[in-house]
Parts: structure tokens; sequence; C-alpha cells
């Protein structure tokens, strides 16, 4: 019974559990619901927030207040550069990706490298860095039209690849066996936790903190990158800042996870059931009947209430 | 403070030790030498009618960075402020609105807003201190709430606040600008609560929470009150944006948020907590204000205006870092 009450404690069965619950009230909120199409698509959108997410969560494990604030100006950035590249032809879609990954490496890189070498606070960098990337959105607006998703990427995000799902699910289904690995075998992903749970020891341990806490930041660039690239195919163009809306629900996806923000603790597959679950709610919301106003207060109080199974800091003991 | 400035550092740890007591001090060089750059290219912009709009434009901006001190006085953050600056700028407009635009009016709406303001404050707290949420993320959650709360006072921007508000707002008393009177009013209400037990309290707390706790504060009675004196100033900062900008708006604060944590940063205060000045972060946001202005007067392309801008506020931000370490280690 003892071991039944610990799995039940567990974020990833508090989140799977709590996604079911949802898609019901959904279903019966309105019917359809919860339909394979629609289940589908919920499933697409919860990728683009969760490839972000991805990222976010390895910087956050890094510790040290790790955290990505200029991760929706990536995306952001990334969709309009991939348009451009791309313009419409699918022979352009290699060179597009080519091109955000740099983009998103090198941002996450500069990140990094403040983080690291000048020792900047992480949110006070990446949120110079989001200021910056905004600056840099208006300037390539003003001289280029935002370009087109190529047929081929298009059909990547939306339409049935394999086993009637998109590429876009396979490819995050791809992501989280990679981070799963990557942080459960290999001597990296031991390394992050290691300096995230605590840095000095990891360095007396001979870790190379610094390479990995720039790497995080690398990596964080190149996830929102990937997912500007997917998010230009679903939506077909790119328009201003369409990466916003990931900046604050790609951490939250990750503290749904049970990743702990004081870094150190979690992993990728509660992200995904976090990622998943917050488009559950969002697209609850989106289809029952109300104000916008409404919907962003049941959005908010609902957000608090499930932060309540989670991450609750520690009482103040003597 | 002013005899210490005046006299020149007997030695070469001085400089060092006055940066560590008075942290603000890069900020305030900042300052100065973009006002003087300022000067430099317009002239006109640091005479009184060019002050006096730099005040009236940022004067909100300055209490929003102030409120978000008090949070992080405390080692906590508030990503809602900029939602109830936009909440009680639309309560107050409204309300005004509704009531006509007499003196009483506006000072039953002042009131009110303040109330607004406190009990946003009080809600953070609740859900911070008392239920132990993590700051970044629960603030982001009531944020949500308050702008779901402020577009159902209002859906759509747009109604105009009474003359009698934005009037006195831009208006002068016994020929000084108003806004110069609210800065000096700020400035006294600063001194004030710079010597109470709460900021104190707050700077103890953000340095250090276990010993804090463990000597007998109430910690989550001091975290609350942050929240409470931050959500205060919020709607300071929106009764100065509606005198600005003249009408209600639901959206009106929330590109403001990340800016005041900036302002904070910028005027030399640390996110971790425990260490840093309100006066820092009023001068943080000038420093904003001032690059902004300073890339326009400089003739920057309109289109690159926000890039170059972006830019040097980064470029502040780990400049003030790196000068404020220095001056500690």
């Amino acid at each position: 019974m003892s071991m039944l009450a610990e799995i039940a404690k567990r974020p990833l069965v508090v989140a799977l559990v709590l996604i079911v619950l949802l898609l019901a009230a959904g279903e019966l909120l309105s019917p359809g619901f919860a339909s394979p199409t629609q289940i589908m698509r919920l499933l697409i959108v919860a990728a683009l927030l969760g490839i972000v997410a991805a990222g976010q969560n390895l910087v956050i494990l890094g510790g040290r207040e790790g955290i990505d604030l200029s991760v929706g100006g990536v995306v952001s950035l990334s969709a309009i550069i991939a348009g451009n590249l791309m313009n419409g032809a699918d022979s352009g879609i290699a060179l597009a990706i080519l091109g955000c990954v740099a983009t998103g490496a090198f941002f996450g890189l500069l990140n990094g490298l403040g983080v690291t070498l000048l020792r900047i606070p992480p949110l006070v960098m990446t949120l110079g860095m989001l200021g910056v990337l905004q600056g840099l959105l208006v300037v390539i607006r003003q001289g280029i039209p935002s370009g087109r998703a190529a047929p081929g990427l298009s059909q990547f995000v939306t339409q049935p690849f394999l086993f009637g799902l998109p590429g876009i699910i396979w490819l995050w289904v791809a992501i989280g066996l990679l981070l799963a690995f990557l942080l459960s075998r290999t001597v990296y992903g031991y390394r992050i936790y290691a300096i995230g749970s605590n840095e000095q020891a990891a360095r007396m341990a001979g870790v190379p903190v610094a390479t990995i806490r720039v790497s995080l930041f690398v990596l964080s660039g190149v996830f929102a990158a990937i997912a500007g690239i997917c998010l230009l195919g679903y939506s077909g163009s790119s328009f201003a800042n369409v990466g916003e809306q990931y900046m604050l629900p790609s951490i939250i996806a990750v503290v749904f996870g049970g990743t702990s923000l004081a870094g150190g603790k979690g992993g990728y597959t509660g992200t995904m059931a976090g990622a998943m679950m917050l488009t559950v709610l969002t697209g609850i919301l989106t289809t029952i009947n109300i104000d916008e106003s409404g919907r962003q207060m049941i959005f908010g109080a609902t957000l608090l209430l499930l932060m309540l199974f989670y991450g609750r800091g520690q009482a103040m003991r003597a | 403070m002013v005899d210490a400035v005046a006299q020149p550092p007997r030695n070469p740890g001085s400089i060092k030790r006055f940066i560590e007591r008075y942290p603000f001090l890069p900020a305030l060089v900042i300052m100065l030498v973009l006002l003087a750059l300022n000067g430099l290219w317009q002239p006109r912009s640091v005479g009184l009618v060019g002050l006096t709009g730099l005040a009236k434009t940022y004067l909100a901006l300055m209490l929003l960075a102030v409120a978000q001190t008090y949070v992080i006085y405390a080692g906590d953050i508030d990503l809602s402020v900029g939602a109830i600056v936009s909440l009680v700028n639309v309560v107050i407009v409204a309300f005004m609105s509704a009531m006509g635009g007499d003196t009483i009016t506006v000072l039953a709406a002042m009131v009110i807003g303040l109330g607004v303001g406190l009990a946003c404050g009080i809600v953070n707290g609740v859900v911070v201190a008392v239920f132990r949420l993590q700051a970044i993320v629960a603030t982001f959650a009531t944020s949500i709430f308050f702008t779901g709360l402020a577009l159902w006072v209002m859906p759509v921007a747009g109604t105009p606040a009474p003359a009698t508000f934005w009037r006195a707002y831009g208006g002068r008393i016994l020929e000084v600008p108003f806004v110069f009177w609210a800065v000096v009013v700020l400035a006294i209400m600063l001194y004030l609560i710079a010597r109470t037990r709460l900021a104190i309290q707050l700077l103890a707390v953000g340095d250090d929470v276990q010993g804090a706790y463990q000597s007998g504060l109430p910690v989550t009675a001091i975290r609350m009150r942050g929240y409470a004196l931050c959500g205060l100033f919020a709607a300071l900062a929106a009764f100065c944006i509606t005198g600005d900008t003249a009408s209600g708006d639901p959206l009106v604060g929330g590109k403001m948020t990340l800016f005041s944590v900036a302002a904070v940063v910028l005027g030399g205060s640390a996110l971790a907590g425990g260490h840093g000045t309100v006066v820092g972060s009023v001068f943080g946001a000038l420093i904003i204000g001032l690059i902004n202005s300073l890339v326009y007067f400089v003739g920057t392309p309109s289109e690159w205006q926000n890039l170059v801008q972006g830019l040097a506020i980064l470029i502040a931000l780990v400049a003030g870092i790196l000068i404020g370490r220095r001056a500690r280690s």
C-alpha cells in the first residue's frame, strides 16, 4: 500500500491523472472535446510548448537559479528566419533548419557566457537578451516580409505521418526519449544533476561546471529555435512576437512536471505531461462559451490551484 | 550622504566602501552620464520642459520599480505588478467616468485604487508566503487572474479619464510642475519607509530566511507585508499612468513588469534579496527612460531604436552587476 501511495505522489502520475480528468471535464462541457482528432490537435499544440520547455527544463535542472526568459524571443526570431529562408519552397527547409538552429545556439551561447564568465544571474541575463531579441525582431520585420512555410513543413506539423500521428508528435517523442536517456544514462546527464544540486561539490569532483552550464543555455536556444520552425509550419506564416506566449508557460510546464526551480531535481518526462496539461486546460477554456475576462480569471485561478499539488516550499522550522 | 560624496576618497578602498554602503552609486553615475549625453545631443531635453516630460512619462515606472524592490528585498519577485497597474487603471477610470469627474470623485477613486492595489498585493502574499508557491510562477498565475478582472471591468481600451485628473497630473502647483511635487513626496515617503522596521525585516528575510526565522521574525507575515506594500505602490504607479495617458486600458501595464525588474537590478539591488535600495530602483527606472530618449535624440532610425535600446539596457545591466560585485569583493 505504501508503495502505491508513493507512486500516487509522483508528479508524473499526478499530471497524467489531471490530464485525464481535464479531458473528461472538457468532454462534459463540450461533447467532442476528447475526440481523437481533437486530442491530436491538442497534442500538436502541446508539442510546440513541450519542445520549448525541453530547453527550459535543462536550464532549470542546471541550478544556480537557472531560468531562460529569452526563449520566447528565440521562437519568434526562428519562425521569421525560417519563413524567409524557405519562403514557401521545400528545397529551402534544410537551409532554414540550419540557419535557425545556428541562430538559437548563438543566442543561447551568449546567455551561457554571460551567466558563467560574467556571473550574471540567469534571470537578468536572459531578460536583457529578451529585450535585444525583441528589438532585433522589429529591425527584421521592417526590412523583409514575414515569409511562408514550405508545404513539406506544414505537412510535417499538421498532417498524419506515421500511425496517424503527424511528424511533430514523433519529433516530440524522440526528444523525450533522447532527454530521458541523456539525463538518466549518460555522464553528461549525471553532471547536469550534479551542478544543479551542489555546484561546489560537483566542481571539486572534477565536473567542468561552466562548460556544462553554457551547453544547457545553448540547448535551450536550439530547442526554442526548433519550436519556432514547427510553429511556422503550424500557422503557415509568422507574425510579430508569436513566441512571446511561450516564455512563462514553458516555465509552468516544467514546474507542473515536478522539476524544482531550485535545480538538480526532476526530469523531462514530467515536463511533457505538464505541457500537455497546460494545453488541455487552455483548450477547454477556448471551447467553453464565456468572455475573455472570465476565461483569464478561470485560467489564473486554476493554475494556482494546480500549483498547490507541486513544488511547494518547505515550511519554516527552527 | 552629501558630505560623504563631497569629500575626496582618502584611500583606494574608500570608493569601494561608498559603493558598498550606497549600492545605488553606480546607477547614479550611469544616470548622470546619460543625462549629460542627452543634454549634449538635445540641450532642450535637460531643460525644465524636457525634464518635466521625462518625469511625467517615467514616474509610473519609477513607482513600479519601487514596488518591485520591496518584494525583491525579501528574495521574492512579483511578475503581476504590471497587471495590478492595469487593473487599478481601469477600476479608477471606470469609477470616475460613472460618477462624474469632480474632485470628491477623483479622491474617492484614488482611495478605491489603493484598496484594489492592496488587495492584489495581499493575494500575492497569500499564494507566495502562506501557500509557499514559487514566486515566479505563482505571481504569473495571479497576473493572468488580475488581467481577467481588468478585462471584466473594461473589455476594451479607450474610456477617457475625467479632465480634472489628467489636468492635475500635467499641471502646476505654485508654478512648479505637479510631477516634481510628486517626486518630492515620493522621496519623503521612501525615506520614511526606509526607516521603518518593515524595510529592515524584509532585508533580513532576504539575506537569510532561516536565520531570520530562528531569531524569531514572523517570516510569513513579513513577506506578506512586502507584497502588500508592493501592491500599494503599483496602485500609485497606476495613478501616474492614468494621468499620463488620460484613459483606461486593461492591458496598459503588461509591458511594464519586466522593465520594473530590470530597473531594480540596474539600481544595484540583488535579485537574491537582502541587499539593495529603493533609491537605486528609481535611478534604474530613469536610466531606462534616459536610454530610450537618448537613442531617439542621436537620430537612430526608428526601426533600429528598439534593438539599440535593448542592447544598451543589457549592457547597463551587466555593467551595473560587475561594478557592484567588484565593490563588494
